[in-house]
């Protein structure tokens, strides 16, 4: 308000030191629209060349077709490889969230002996390279003559998942009003009541944030599957392995559809939510 | 009495599981760290002989491959600050009704799988691309030089894969920031430049300090943008250890590399701590 006051006060700035001014005030909106331009460029191509009626290698440009887009599966491998990733990461999500908001409620809710200790185990395997956790986990399987493939995979999922959820709930719970549980508690309702009707609820919107960010993790993972899945095929790896000989367009399809796919649960969600506060 | 338990029981389910999973495997690798191999056994045959110097020989042999995974993840941690830091401030305070939606965008690309947004980098800054030849038929590059295999590339891509790591923590402790504190700065005539260095900056350090270490530790660590954005002049420790571990069936050296790799990380993150002042993590 008072900037605009002031511009329609002083009509006769040059109009050079009027645009230095704009751009004064708005650089650093020019500069987040940079940012963004960044991060999308590879979606775009990505997206892009889902479109391309390439054949084998989708390296140069050929010709526009909806044709990749009506049989996401044309390619060989590439859909039992996402069965596979959808399938690791749901159990890895399951798991990882049940044993990670545990985890974030003795935290967060108890004071207790080794409490430090305990934030320090969930800080260290997010300080390890995941190299170092891949690399160490699969000379455990080796030791103990476990063939790497979808079990193990699973189970290095949840390793690094674990820490990510607790970090996630463990914030939600913080920011809650410990006025609503004495409520609760006033009004004649017993621990696990107070935690079924008043904490869970108002702790569900974290854990399903931890949820969606475990799943992701997992989906994407590359190198920690690469070390522990042994002839299993996930989704990342099918396009690490494919890379050499040219991606299929059908690839570009899956992760453009995966795009739309969590943008559009991730923005329902949010409506959702608006919708109950 | 029976409350005092509670925590505990609620910590042993996921704790089991990470000792089971992520410490006993860490005590193996140590193990396996310095082993020597059997005299006449096969490729993969390691025996326990306390063999020390697996380190000190890991660690010269590859002593240009860890300074380089070092020097790199230092530069796009820098990088991706410098990027992260403006767009999370906008996001926090000049979006409006926009903010929760942008966030989502700065989280959305991670859904497109990273090693296709990687290659998808690659093939952008290659010779089929439309960067080189923009760039050539401009002069601003000569006619030889490439973006691809270089150690530019490299460094790109890690910028560009973990600055959602970077802008998160980021936006959290900027969005803290309540406005009336930057107003008063100004009040007691501050101009914006002081504003940022003595109130904006001390009160998102902790999500400096978090965005950092969360891009450090993985760019440290990672060989999936050395290897497909660079040639083996940029290789880095990640790369090597992945090699040893499944080229060679050099369980020892991968062993001690990568132990070396995790010390010196931790190394570094508790320095770094303790000279940014804040136990807040994440």
């Amino acid at each position: 308000m008072s900037q605009k006051v002031k511009d329609a006060t002083i009509p006769t700035i040059p109009t050079g030191a009027r645009i230095q001014r704009w751009i004064g005030r708005n650089l650093i909106r020019i500069y987040a629209i940079f940012a963004f331009t960044y991060l999308f460029i590879p979606v775009a191509y990505t997206f892009a060349f889902s479109f391309n009626d390439a054949g084998k290698s989708n390296l140069i440009w050929q010709a526009f077709t909806f044709k990749n887009w009506q049989n996401p599966c044309g390619a060989p491998e590439v859909c039992s490889a996402l069965g596979n990733s959808i399938k690791i990461g749901f159990l890895a999500t399951f798991f990882s969230t049940i044993l990670g908001t545990m985890i974030a409620f003795a935290i967060g809710r108890h004071n207790f002996k080794g409490r430090s200790a305990s934030n320090l185990l969930i800080f260290l395997p997010m300080a390890t390279p995941e190299i170092v956790l891949g690399a160490s986990l699969l000379s455990l399987f080796l030791v103990f003559k476990i063939n790497p493939g979808f079990w193990p995979t699973v189970i290095a999922h949840i390793v690094f998942c674990i820490s990510f959820v607790v970090v996630t709930v463990k914030a939600r719970i913080a920011s809650l009003d410990p006025r609503l549980e004495q409520a609760a508690m006033d009004l004649y309702a017993n621990e696990f009541e107070t935690f079924r009707r008043v904490t869970l609820p108002l702790v569900a919107p974290g854990i399903a944030g931890a949820a969606l960010l475990a799943f992701s993790l997992s989906f994407d993972d590359f190198i920690i599957t690469n070390f522990n899945s042994g002839t299993l095929t996930t989704f990342p790896k099918f396009i690490y392995v494919s890379a050499a000989r040219g991606i299929p367009a059908q690839a570009n399809v899956i992760g453009s559809a995966m795009f739309f796919l969590a943008l559009t649960i991730v923005i329902v969600g949010q409506l959702v939510n608006r919708r109950k506060m | 009495m029976g409350k005092n338990r509670t925590p505990y029981l609620l910590l042993l389910p996921g704790f089991g599981f990470l000792f089971t999973f992520f410490i006993l495997p860490i005590i193996n690798l140590a193990q396996t760290s310095t082993q020597t191999k059997i005299a006449g056994g096969d490729t993969g045959q390691y025996e326990q002989t306390l063999h020390f110097r697996n380190y000190i020989d890991a660690f010269v042999s590859n002593r240009e491959q860890f300074g380089r995974s070092f020097l790199f993840a230092t530069i796009s941690t820098l990088l991706a600050l410098a990027i992260a830091y403006p767009l999370a401030y906008a996001i926090a305070f000049k979006a409006g009704k926009y903010k929760n939606l942008l966030l989502v965008l700065v989280v959305a690309p991670f859904f497109t799988s990273f090693l296709l947004r990687t290659i998808a980098w690659k093939q952008i800054l290659g010779e089929e691309g439309f960067v080189i030849p923009t760039l050539r038929s401009l002069g601003i590059i000569s006619q030889s030089t490439t973006l691809t295999s270089t150690s530019f590339a490299v460094v790109m891509g890690m910028t560009y894969n973990f600055l959602p790591f970077m802008t998160l923590p980021l936006f959290a402790s900027i969005d803290r920031i309540d406005p009336r504190t930057l107003e008063a700065s100004g009040d007691l005539y501050a101009n914006g430049f002081t504003t940022f260095r003595r109130v904006t900056l001390p009160l998102s350090m902790p999500g400096v300090v978090a965005g950092t270490l969360l891009t450090f530790i993985p760019a440290a660590g990672d060989y999936v943008n050395a290897s497909i954005l660079g040639d083996p002049t940029t290789k880095m420790i990640g790369n090597v250890i992945e090699s040893r571990f499944f080229k060679i069936v050099d369980y020892p050296t991968a062993a001690a590399l990568s132990f070396t790799l995790m010390a010196a990380i931790l190394i570094l993150v508790t320095l770094y701590i303790r000279k940014a002042g804040t136990e807040e993590l994440v």
